[in-house]
């Protein structure tokens, strides 16, 4: 006979196997006894199997990353806990973590929905500020005056259609 | 506006006028958004979340849509005005129960309302009575774009909008339906029903109670994944599946009909008795009582025009606005007494049924 398989949380023997479609995919998680009523799997409405699955793909074996979040600070152990991130940034900290996560999470893995145009824009301006005042700066600090009107244009320019676009 | 006028206004929430959308009673939508550069509200300290509340707040009352809002801190709301709120689908139990930091504002039709410092920095929610998904979708999406107007999301090209937990990620909309499905469920077909639907990509939930618990035949369908997706694709997804889920209640009520008209009628005459007469009713009982008098209706033993009565008392049959109406905190065994009264009261002069439906009695 085939080992018999093993609680996906203790590693106990399983006795108790689950299997969900979503979009075709198919998800598979097998637990104990223990577990399974731990995870109030024995109420069937009551729990979410993608919390589940969530919490199964970061158990201690698969939580090697020691990376932390340069933003806010938040550690692989800190989302194994909560199953929430710490900030947006944390999205590219464990960028390795999360990918195959979302696949089994998700119909698909790229967004393809509303994109927030407005906010973007204003955005890709107040970079764009960031830079010319920096090269500003530099080009004013080596004495390249010609230069430095250019960009002093340039930033009036971005300024104005800030302006147009009130941000706050 | 404040937020004893808000709760002394009663909240539509089902469209009775119409019969077609008798058994979608409501439909939602909610966008899950946050600030780039700035601590999800769990991980943010408590001064961050302060001032994330603050700038939130601010934005979100300048919008058109919250023209005389309410606009509080969860704080400054009462136990029994936060129950309120929650048993109109207006916060979430989670907000009501946060430490510190939470707010909601929430728009003087009630349709409109975005819980702040929640699991996300902003929880943008739709309601409309009946099953209007493509109209809550529009409007909640003029609302989110004029909210951008104003403030930085956290967005990224590849993964969408930047949530808390992964699973709200890419589009952060959860789109759901309210739906009444009494004959599914006395047919014993309702596990049929959730699995089929599961197996769509959808999730379906009792409403009323905890979790698993589904008196009054009342369930909530949303969409589960929210990324790889366009909103429009998804509303449309979920709207064949209810659709779908409409046609097999009607089927199952046509059936009943057919083979048990009998245990049925008895069933719709037994709970109009207990309304009418009864001295102690838990919040579940009172919610099947009432699905069952709103079948009765559906089916043409009371007059169309009473639905809105048995669907204004589905909120007001609740805990909080009971104890609210009666101006007092009560314990549960004391707010069994205030229910039936209560009930006793509104359906003293419901009109009787008439069993006589297409010849059958
Ligand atoms: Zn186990
Ligand atoms: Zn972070």
């Amino acid at each position: 006979m085939a080992n018999p398989l093993k609680c996906d949380f203790c590693s106990k023997p399983a006795t108790v196997h689950l299997t969900k479609i979503v979009s075709n995919k198919v998800h598979k998680v097998d637990l104990c006894e223990e577990c399974a009523q731990a995870k109030g799997v024995t109420d069937p409405s009551g729990f979410s199997l993608t919390d589940l699955l969530l919490t199964t793909a970061l158990t201690p074996e698969s939580a090697t990353s020691s990376a932390k979040c340069e933003q806010c600070g938040f550690t692989q152990a800190d989302f194994k806990k909560q199953g929430r991130f710490g900030c947006p940034a944390c999205y590219d900290t464990f960028k390795g973590m999360l990918d195959p996560l979302l696949d089994n999470m998700h119909k698909g893995i790229t967004h393809t929905g509303k994109v927030p145009r407005v906010a973007l824009e204003r955005k890709s301006l107040y970079d764009r500020l960031t830079k010319l005042e920096l090269n500003l700066t530099d080009a004013v600090k080596s004495e390249r005056y010609e230069e430095a009107a250019r960009y002093r244009d340039e930033i009036n320019q971005v300024k104005q259609a800030f302006s147009e676009k009130p941000a706050r | 506006m404040t937020i004893n006028s808000l709760i002394d206004t009663p909240c539509e929430l089902t469209d009775s006028a119409s019969n077609k959308t008798a058994i979608v009673l409501m439909t939602r939508v909610r966008l899950a958004r946050n600030l780039a550069g700035k601590s999800f509200p769990g991980w943010a300290g408590k001064a961050e979340r302060a001032s994330l509340l603050e700038t939130c707040r601010q934005a979100v009352a300048a919008t058109p849509q919250m023209k005389r809002a309410l606009n509080v801190a969860v704080d400054e709301l009462t136990d029994l005005e936060r129950q309120i709120l929650v048993e109109r689908h207006l916060i979430s139990r989670e907000l009501s129960g946060s430490k510190g930091g939470g707010g909601v504002v929430i728009s003087k039709d009630q349709t409109f309302s975005v819980m702040i410092n929640e699991e996300d920095h902003l929880r943008i929610q739709v309601l409309r009575a009946g099953f209007q998904l493509k109209k809550a979708w529009n409007a909640i999406n003029d609302f989110d774009t004029g909210l951008e107007e104003q403030l930085d999301y956290a967005f990224s090209p590849t993964l969408g909008y930047l949530t808390a937990c992964p699973t709200n990620l890419g589009t952060g909309m959860r789109a759901s339906a309210m739906m009444h499905l009494p004959a599914l469920v006395i047919a014993g077909q309702m596990e049929k029903v959730v699995r089929a639907v599961n197996q769509l990509g959808m999730v379906v939930r009792g409403l009323f109670g905890e979790g698993s618990d589904a008196s009054g035949s009342i369930f909530q369908i949303s969409n589960q994944t929210t990324l790889g997706e366009a909103e429009e694709e998804i509303i449309k997804r979920l709207g064949s599946v209810l659709n779908s889920i409409v046609e097999h209640e009607l089927n199952a009520r046509a059936k009943l009909m057919e083979t048990d008209a009998r245990k049925l009628f008895d069933k719709i005459g037994r709970a109009y008795g207990i309304l009418q007469n009864s001295h102690l009713l838990s919040s579940g009982e009172a919610m099947n009582l009432l699905s069952l008098l709103r079948f009765g209706a559906d089916l043409g033993v009371f007059p169309d025009t009473n639905r809105a009565v048995i669907d204004r008392l589905f909120i007001e049959a609740q805990p909080g606005h009971l104890q609210h109406a009666q101006k007092g905190e009560f314990e549960p065994t004391e707010r069994d007494l205030l229910r039936a009264a209560r009930l006793r009261t509104e359906f003293a002069n419901f009109p009787r049924p008439n069993f006589i439906i297409n010849g059958q009695n």
